[in-house]
């Protein structure tokens, strides 16, 4: 009420907008300066050459995935073919470096994923036309023919393509500026990061605009959108587009990280890999995407080290997610949203000791299930190999009665210990929400 | 001429008679329940490797039975303990549950199996040539899987038809919640159906294990196709899963036998070829090269031009 | 925002997760770079078990160069893009050199990927060992200094192939089957240029593609097959797509002679058993246990007893060019007194050696590629002194043909840019 009364109070004379304040505008940039400073610091803190190969992974996939947001998020477009846009945009990104390479044109490295930019958006436009005249699951088995087809007539245009070799560049052969040639690898990590801070910035922007909101109306109630005077299926057409731009952006940045494209990055793993980032990471928000894509990339390149079931670890988390999880770990976090904004930090404190009592237990079952499956995939196929495994650097002998005993004591009594813990959790929750509207009320 | 169409004809049907096998699970289930099953491969590769199993321990007839009903129970427990759950968060949900499931079956598969192909033979009693065309000969097996192909279909048809239960499950399609009013138990209804469904696609695994090759990866290898037949037959519709089966194994079939490229009809019509670039790859590739993409292509036309399929009747 | 917060430290962990620990100082390590989950892996395996399996054996005997020879195994899970994130692994881990064998395509981003790294970072060079990947192109266009190819590329199996197929006057008319990219074109491609320059009397009665592990039902191909009248099939297919292809050849009573490339892979001989071809497929290969040549016999015998029935169905000595490798590389860092790259390379570049199966065989300085005597062997029941079969079938390769070192020799295009 007293804000009503304020805002009236403070009408400015006709004709002059009311400025934002300076709190407001630190509001709105605050959060990307702060993440341009974390992109620009942390090399400093990562020194080995892998882990910035996969820093620069992980700031391409979070351009793939924001991309793919765009579509199954914002506009409820449920994609399994955007592999298509990405591997498209990389393959005309090399083409495109191999030329400028060829002919000495005078173009530095950083406008290169312009090109990919450029390819995503004429694919997204020309089977856009034909794809989004249908959506819900119509849309979704046209997208997943779609991917099979460039995939499968990557074999067969081997001049476009590279054949299974696929296509290889040289990135330190383009016009030098500034005195970089982009050989080491720390250099095409700020490239990839440039033009991923502007990426989300510009795809942050779009769900900001009317446009944006109307593809989320589109998505909610296409019927109800209709009467409102917008054409879905424009919409549709138009987000489709601008997400094969943005993928496009992604494929030419990782044509430039490997200097190597070949058909893999249109196939349906690939396509496959970017919904389970955006899924994981949460397809509600628009950070959700960027987390899951982080972590997608981290599991693939790491897990592989530690156990041979990588895919099936893959395979529990993803279930997992759908069915405990279904608006992904930024969604998990965003339940408590309510409780930042009324600046209950006590309430909130006091809600994380409780999640840590409850993580005691849920990490002790955890390690059971872990151990069960290593001793089983070691039992079953690496049998001859000798049943002595390794795990969390403990030395296991499968073969023999103790771990399994250990094991399903871990799981029966993490499970049980980990139910104990449910009220606790249930009644801390409880009380953080109660303590926040109260704050919120006498405000 | 007339040998090259009766073998490719033959040839034809077998392959989509097998693809039918397959496709009548996922059918089933899409059309009762709206759930397209992206694990549908995976129970067809469960089907091979416990018919594997089963025939190494007590022979191929029995493995032929008891797969599938253990096969269809781990559906019915996954539908009952896993799909239930997701469906109230939307049918994309459902979809991602059945993506995730593939992966893990295919990890356990590979778990238990080891990652090489396994050993599973026809069985010796139809290990013979049944007749001979042209002096091509068929195997007994084939004919084998043809009559199980068409028998299943005709069951199917009938008992959705004609029996009570069909008309329950084709009403709780439409009208669950009116059915369930009228005293049915309709989650049941539905575990049922996936269950059915997916001891389908372990019978299409039973029977396809041995003339395939039976490795870990055979859910990838098939299931793209899975989704085309179903979709170019209709969302919903048996006998239009019947249908694209056939079509897509023959036209697969014949396209192989034809070696002409777009150069040859080109040519013949006084177009000169270009030099390179990416086009000349277009120009000279021949039908027979493309005709396993030809599936693909026919997906994306049909949805194009007639998103409900041959015979569909759910509209999406 | 808690969100960006939650990134930043997915962030870290990373990092804390991938500072790894740097190698003991008297040990020499070969990264293992091939499929080892999905579906390549249970050819990885072998591979992986095979170079293992070396490694103990060239510790038994003093190790190289007076240091210990280690494999470290990293999975690329048959994807370009990964085998060039576990290379960058690797080399950050401190390891110098490189083998892999699983796809060309693979073989080819860590060519390239080497001589860009090489090129970069003077003095802490990388070497690349193939030991599989036989697209000729790797020694051709893309060739280059730091790279050594132990497998006879495509085109050298062709043309010991074809000089063999010279000496049979019973092939009159041959079909060629392949699949559709770059391995199987330029297969076809040699088996016609080749055939029609040694024998041009052959009439070659159909040429077919088809596309890559992706047909299921071969049985219109074998029917174009039988109405073709061919008398012998060249196919260099490999995993399903020959298995399928032979059971489509059995189900339809086709009696023709099938050289191949890769018929003895896994699975290979239990199929060919199966579908009753005795002594009708054959397949080049670079070494045979069967030929009475006394060390390659009992190198088998023990790799049998101790690798081979680790795998269901038993594996065999799959790679005598791998033995080749290991062998080389110490007798290199033996004779450079030093396991330094620059210095193994130049010792291994122009090498001759005596090769597993006895026989001599040398490392062209030009290119890289290893040149080797070459076998024609067929499967089927074995005689009196071959003892060793397949995949407990009963059946083992039999030596029906040799063709010398000097007769398997390709011209190469390759301008090689070697370090001054």
């Amino acid at each position: 009420m007293s804000d009503v009364a304020s805002g009236v109070a403070n009408v400015p004379a006709r004709g002059v907008l009311p400025q934002p304040g300076a709190a407001a505008v630190a509001r709105l940039i605050g959060p990307w300066l702060a993440l341009a400073v974390a992109f620009a610091v942390l090399p400093a803190i990562v020194t080995s050459g892998s882990a910035l190969t996969m820093l620069s992974m992980m700031g391409i996939m979070i351009v793939f995935a924001l991309s793919y947001n765009m579509l199954l998020g914002e506009t409820g477009l449920l994609s399994f073919g955007h592999a298509v846009y990405y591997g498209l945009g990389g393959f005309l990104a090399v083409h495109a470096m191999n030329t400028v390479i060829h002919d000495a044109l005078p173009i530095p490295l950083p406008a290169v994923p312009l090109v990919g930019g450029f390819s995503g958006l004429l694919f997204g436009i020309i089977f856009g036309s034909v794809s989004t005249r249908r959506a819900g699951t119509a849309f979704a088995m046209i997208s997943l023919g779609l991917g099979e087809l460039v995939a499968s007539s990557s074999l067969i245009l081997r001049g476009f393509f590279g054949g299974e070799e696929g296509v290889s560049t040289n990135r330190t052969k383009l016009l030098h500026v500034f005195g970089l040639n982009f050989g080491p690898q720390i250099q095409v990590y700020y490239l990839i990061a440039g033009w991923c801070l502007l990426c989300m910035i510009a795809m942050y922007a779009l769900t900001r605009t009317p446009f944006g909101r109307m593809c989320n109306a589109v998505r909610e109630n296409p019927e109800r959108a209709q009467f409102v005077g917008y054409n879905p299926q424009t919409i549709r057409f138009i987000a489709f587009s601008l997400a094969g731009l943005f993928a496009g952006i992604a494929g030419a940045l990782t044509a430039i990280n490997f200097e190597l494209v070949n058909s893999s990055e249109v196939g349906a793993a690939q396509s496959g890999l970017v919904l389970l980032a955006a899924y994981i990471g949460g397809i509600g928000s628009f950070m959700g995407p960027v987390i899951g894509a982080v972590l997608v990339t981290w599991l693939e390149v790491m897990l592989s080290d530690v156990t041979d079931v990588w895919q099936l670890y893959f395979g529990l988390l993803f279930i997992g997610m759908v069915m405990f999880a279904p608006n992904g770990i930024a969604g998990l976090i965003m339940i408590h949203a309510p409780l930042w904004q009324a600046r209950a930090y006590g309430p909130m404190l006091r809600l994380a000791l409780a999640y840590l009592v409850a993580l005691g237990p849920a990490l002790v079952l955890l390690a059971g299930l872990i151990l069960i499956i290593e001793m089983t995939y070691h039992l079953s196929v690496k049998a001859t190999e000798g049943t002595t495994i390794s795990v969390f650097h403990v030395t296991v002998e499968a073969m023999s009665v103790i771990p399994w005993v250990v094991a399903v004591i871990l799981v029966a009594g993490g499970f049980w210990l980990f139910r104990m813990t449910w009220p606790v959790v249930g009644a801390a929750w409880h009380n953080a929400f109660a303590e926040a509207r109260g704050a919120g009320r006498a405000k | 001429m007339l040998e090259l169409v009766t073998i490719s004809t033959l040839n034809g049907v077998l392959y989509g008679m097998l693809l039918f096998l397959m496709a009548s699970g996922l059918t089933l289930i899409f059309s009762m329940m709206g759930v397209l099953n992206f694990a549908h491969a995976s129970f067809y590769m469960l089907g091979a490797f416990f018919g594997y199993q089963i025939s190494q321990i007590v022979g191929f007839w029995p493995a032929f039975i008891v797969a599938p009903v253990l096969v269809g129970g781990i559906g019915a427990l996954v539908e009952r303990y896993g799909l239930r759950h997701v469906h109230q968060h939307g049918p994309v949900a459902e979809l991602l549950f059945t993506f995730g499931l593939a992966f893990v079956i295919e990890e356990v598969v590979q778990m238990i199996w080891g990652k090489g192909p396994a050993d599973y033979r026809v069985p010796p009693s139809l290990d013979f040539s049944a007749f001979t065309a042209f002096s091509t000969n068929y195997p007994a097996y084939k004919m084998f899987e043809l009559l199980t192909a068409i028998a299943i279909f005709a069951v199917l048809l009938a008992v959705l038809t004609r029996t009570r239960v069909g008309l329950i499950i084709q009403a709780s399609l439409t009208h669950s919640h009116m059915v369930a009013m009228l005293g049915h138990n309709v989650p049941r209804v539905f575990m049922l159906v996936f269950g059915v469904g997916t001891g389908l696609a372990a019978v299409a695994g039973v029977i396809a294990g041995p003339a395939l090759v039976t490795q870990s990866n055979m859910a990838g290898l098939l299931g793209p196709i899975l989704f085309v037949i179903v979709v170019v037959g209709g969302l919903g519709s048996l006998a239009g899963a019947f249908l694209a089966s056939l079509l897509i194994g023959l036209v697969q079939t014949f396209a192989v036998s034809v070696n002409l490229s777009v150069a040859d009809v080109l040519g013949g019509l006084g177009i000169a070829p270009p030099a390179g670039g990416p086009l000349f790859d277009l120009w000279n590739v021949t039908v027979a090269q493309i005709a396993p993409i030809i599936p693909y292509l026919l997906l994306v036309l049909i949805l194009i031009f007639r998103p409900t399929g041959l015979m569909g009747t759910r509209e999406h | 925002m808690i969100s960006r917060f939650s990134t930043m430290l997915c962030a870290v962990a990373a990092t804390v997760v991938a500072a790894l620990p740097a190698a003991a100082q008297d040990t020499v390590r070969i990264a293992y770079v091939d499929p080892l989950s999905g579906g390549g892996a249970s050819i990885g395996e072998v591979g992986l078990k095979t170079f293992q399996y070396l490694a103990d054996v060239t510790n038994a005997h003093g190790g190289i160069a007076g240091h210990k020879l280690e494999i470290a195994a990293y999975d690329n899970k048959m994807s370009a893009q990964e085998t060039l994130v576990q290379v960058q692994k690797a080399i950050d881990s401190g390891i110098r050199y490189v083998t892999q064998g699983n796809g060309s395509s693979n073989a080819a981003a860590i060519e390239d990927f080497v001589a860009k790294y090489n090129d970069r970072n003077p003095g802490k060079e990388v070497l690349f060992f193939n030991y599989a990947a036989v697209d000729p192109i790797l020694t051709n266009e893309k060739c280059s200094y730091w790279h050594f190819r132990w497998d006879a590329n495509s085109d050298i199996k062709m043309t010991a192939l074809t000089n063999y197929i010279k000496t049979r006057p019973n092939i009159k008319k041959v079909y060629l089957i392949n699949q559709d990219y770059s391995f199987g074109q330029s297969v076809r491609k040699e088996a016609r240029a080749m055939l029609n320059a040694k024998r041009p009397d052959i009439e070659i009665v159909g040429d077919e593609v088809h596309p890559l592990l992706k047909v299921t039902d071969f049985s219109p191909y074998i029917a174009k097959i039988k109405a073709s009248g061919a008398d012998s099939v060249i196919t260099g297919n490999w995993g399903q797509d020959i298995a399928l292809l032979i059971k489509a050849a059995a189900d339809a009573g086709l009696q023709v002679d099938w050289y191949t490339y890769y018929a003895g892979g896994a699975g290979g001989p239990t199929a060919i058993k199966q579908a009753n071809l005795p002594d009708r497929v054959f397949e080049i290969v670079e070494g045979l246990s069967n030929e009475p040549y006394a060390p390659a016999q009992e190198f088998e015998k023990a790799f049998r007893a101790k690798v081979g029935v680790t795998f269901s169905p038993p594996v065999s000595v799959f790679y005598p060019r791998a033995v080749n490798e290991v062998r080389m590389f110490v007798k290199a860092a033996e004779e450079a007194k030093s396991v330094e790259p620059t210095k193994v390379a130049a010792k291994l570049d122009g090498m001759k050696f005596t090769v597993y199966d006895g026989g001599e065989g040398f490392m062209r300085s030009d290119d890289h590629q290893f040149f080797q005597p070459m076998y024609i062997a067929n499967l089927g029941p074995l005689g009196k002194n071959q003892p060793f079969d397949e995949e407990n079938t009963g059946w083992g390769w039999k030596m029906t043909g040799k063709i010398d070192t000097q007769d398997t020799i390709v011209p190469t295009s390759c301008k090689m840019n070697r370090p001054s």
